[in-house]
């Protein structure tokens, strides 16, 4: 039995100008325990599949199963063993953090007492504002509200909607950490998010672009399947190396990353040494040129170029 | 980048209440330069953003913006800047068309004006087939494209830009800054804020804000440097690690 199972899920969103295929026909499966990553852009799709297997949207054709129990005939069931905290802050803002927190126990017929200890880790640093209304709260307080009221009622399979989207560096690697921590509880984790850096904290992620799965794999996997030759580049006229880069006959693809560019050569046989020789004849004296592993994002811009 | 400076603050202080949501930040932004403003959620950056563009009065210091005072000249300042954020950037229920006229028009372009930028905007930017469509049919990055061309459309001395590529793909966003530096090339300051360390390391210089401090300021390898680090995330986290607000 898999955490979640997802067979041939369709959901169109139309209306009557346009129509537009948000998944398109994507299966895949999470085990239990497993922390598993959607990884995509905006309008990949990530949303639409969560609110289907958490059974807020219907799909159009396709079946999927959360612990055996199936999406449409068993919605009941399902409601109580998920836990969902969606891409918008959707707590209720007039109602302080304990009112909040203490609502949610009750619709799932519990109380904060007896599952505290689950959440205790995170509602400590929010018990100082307990009376605050959630509506006055800060980004990254609201959003550890948030996760404590989809795990009050403790619940098997944890969904989180980018999660950690428009939040600073530091405080996503603390939710980082807080998720690493809930997954030795054994409940299972769906995440998505937008930042691909984060992928690698997943056990196994799917790059999803457009409402169709490029590839499911432990992120491990997915880079050693990326069977190019990758050069980190760089000059001091950044700009001007990337077009030179990009009009190189050697050249596949050319991407600004940070502080080199990164070029992917079309012919195996390219070595960094040629990549400088070039770079030299196009009046860059100063260039460097190093064989680097792909990262994530690099196998995901690869994969979306396709 | 040439010498004229076109963004100056000094000691700008912003208090609401007893609350000091940035307190004393000086700095100079030269004409074409391509400026990241970084700081952890709740650094002050939005309120020292909504200061330079005339929008809220500081509590103290000083600021001026293309040569005008954020005190008594905001409505030449917001003659002779862009602005686009990651919330709000176009008009979804306008055809491309529709906002790209409506934006000229808002900025102050002659009738000729606006014809004349507009088709040219259309065309660069290769969405003749679809300038009749409505703007919600377009894809985030393309909504972010179109929304920067329109922050520009008057040739301002600067645009600020807040967390512009946020949810964007990566193949997009990277078009988006070729777009940003095309703009700073033909002089356009830019000043930019983002979540994503990789695109600090595209800006001449950056600030990190912490608790509405300026912490540090200079060019990314400068500050790798001097904090001894590989990645402008690593400099980031070593900063705002230690701060106590949290927006």
């Amino acid at each position: 039995m898999s955490a979640v199972e997802i067979k041939n899920i369709v959901k169109k969103y139309s209306t009557k100008k346009t129509s537009v295929t948000a998944v398109d026909n994507i299966s895949f499966t999470a085990e239990r325990g497993e922390l598993f990553g959607l990884i995509g852009p905006d309008g990949a799709g990530k949303s639409t599949i969560f609110r289907i297997l958490t059974t807020l949207l219907l799909p159009d054709s396709g079946s999927a199963a959360l612990l055996d129990y199936d999406i449409i005939k068993d919605w009941k069931e399902i409601r109580n063993i998920v836990g969902y905290m969606p891409g918008r802050f959707s707590l209720y803002k007039d109602l302080t953090v304990e009112e909040n927190l203490e609502f949610f126990a009750t619709v799932f017929n519990t109380t904060i007492k007896e599952n505290y200890e689950l959440i205790e880790e995170i509602y400590k640093q929010l018990e100082p504002f307990k009376n605050r209304r959630a509506g006055k709260l800060s980004g990254g307080m609201k959003q550890k509200l948030a996760l404590c009221c989809a795990l009050i009622h403790k619940p098997k399979i944890l969904f989180l909607d980018e999660p950690t989207t428009g939040v600073d560096p530091v405080s996503r690697k603390e939710f980082w950490e807080i998720l690493k921590r809930l997954k030795t509880r054994g409940i299972s984790i769906l995440v998505s998010t937008p930042y691909m850096d984060e992928a690698k904290l997943c056990d196994r992620i799917a790059l999803i672009q457009k409402g169709k799965i490029l590839e499911i794999n432990p992120p491990k996997n997915i880079i050693s399947k990326f069977e190019r030759n990758l050069f980190a580049v760089h000059s001091p006229e950044m700009f001007k190396l990337l077009m030179d880069l990009r009009s190189y006959s050697k050249t596949e693809t050319c991407f600004a990353f940070g502080e080199n560019h990164h070029l992917v050569v079309n012919d195996s046989s390219i070595s960094a040494v040629d990549v400088k020789k070039y770079l030299e004849s196009a009046g860059h004296p100063k260039a460097t040129v190093s064989n680097i592993e792909p990262t994530i994002e690099d196998c995901f811009m690869h994969l979306m170029s396709k | 980048m040439t010498n004229e400076t076109v963004i100056k603050t000094e000691d700008l202080t912003k208090r609401f209440g007893d609350f000091t949501a940035v307190k004393k930040i000086s700095f100079e932004v030269k004409r074409g330069e391509i400026f990241g403003f970084l700081g952890a959620n709740g650094a002050g950056k939005t309120t020292a953003m909504k200061m330079l563009i005339g929008i809220l009065k500081p509590t103290s210091g000083n600021a001026k913006i293309a040569g005008f005072d954020i005190y008594n000249q905001t409505e030449q300042i917001k003659k002779n800047i862009g602005y686009m954020s990651q919330k709000f950037s176009l008009y979804e229920d306008l055809t491309i068309m529709e906002n790209v006229q409506l934006f000229a028009g808002i900025y102050g372009l002659s009738d000729d004006e606006i014809k004349q930028r507009s088709s040219e905007l259309i065309h660069k930017l290769n969405l003749q087939n679809q300038a009749d469509k409505l703007v919600e049919s377009l894809p985030l990055g393309w909504k972010q494209k179109l929304a920067f061309s329109l922050a520009i459309i008057h040739n301002p001395r600067i645009v600020f830009l807040d967390e512009p590529t946020s949810g964007v793909d990566p193949i997009t966003r990277r078009q988006f800054w070729n777009m940003i530096y095309e703009a700073a090339s033909n002089g356009i300051t830019v000043f930019v804020t983002t979540h994503y360390m990789d695109e600090a390391e595209y800006c001449n210089r950056i600030t990190i804000l912490v608790d509405g401090v300026i912490k540090a300021l200079d060019s990314p390898a400068a500050l790798k440097e001097k904090y001894n680090t590989s990645s402008i995330e690593d400099v980031f986290v070593l900063l705002a690690r230690g701060a106590k607000r949290n927006d």
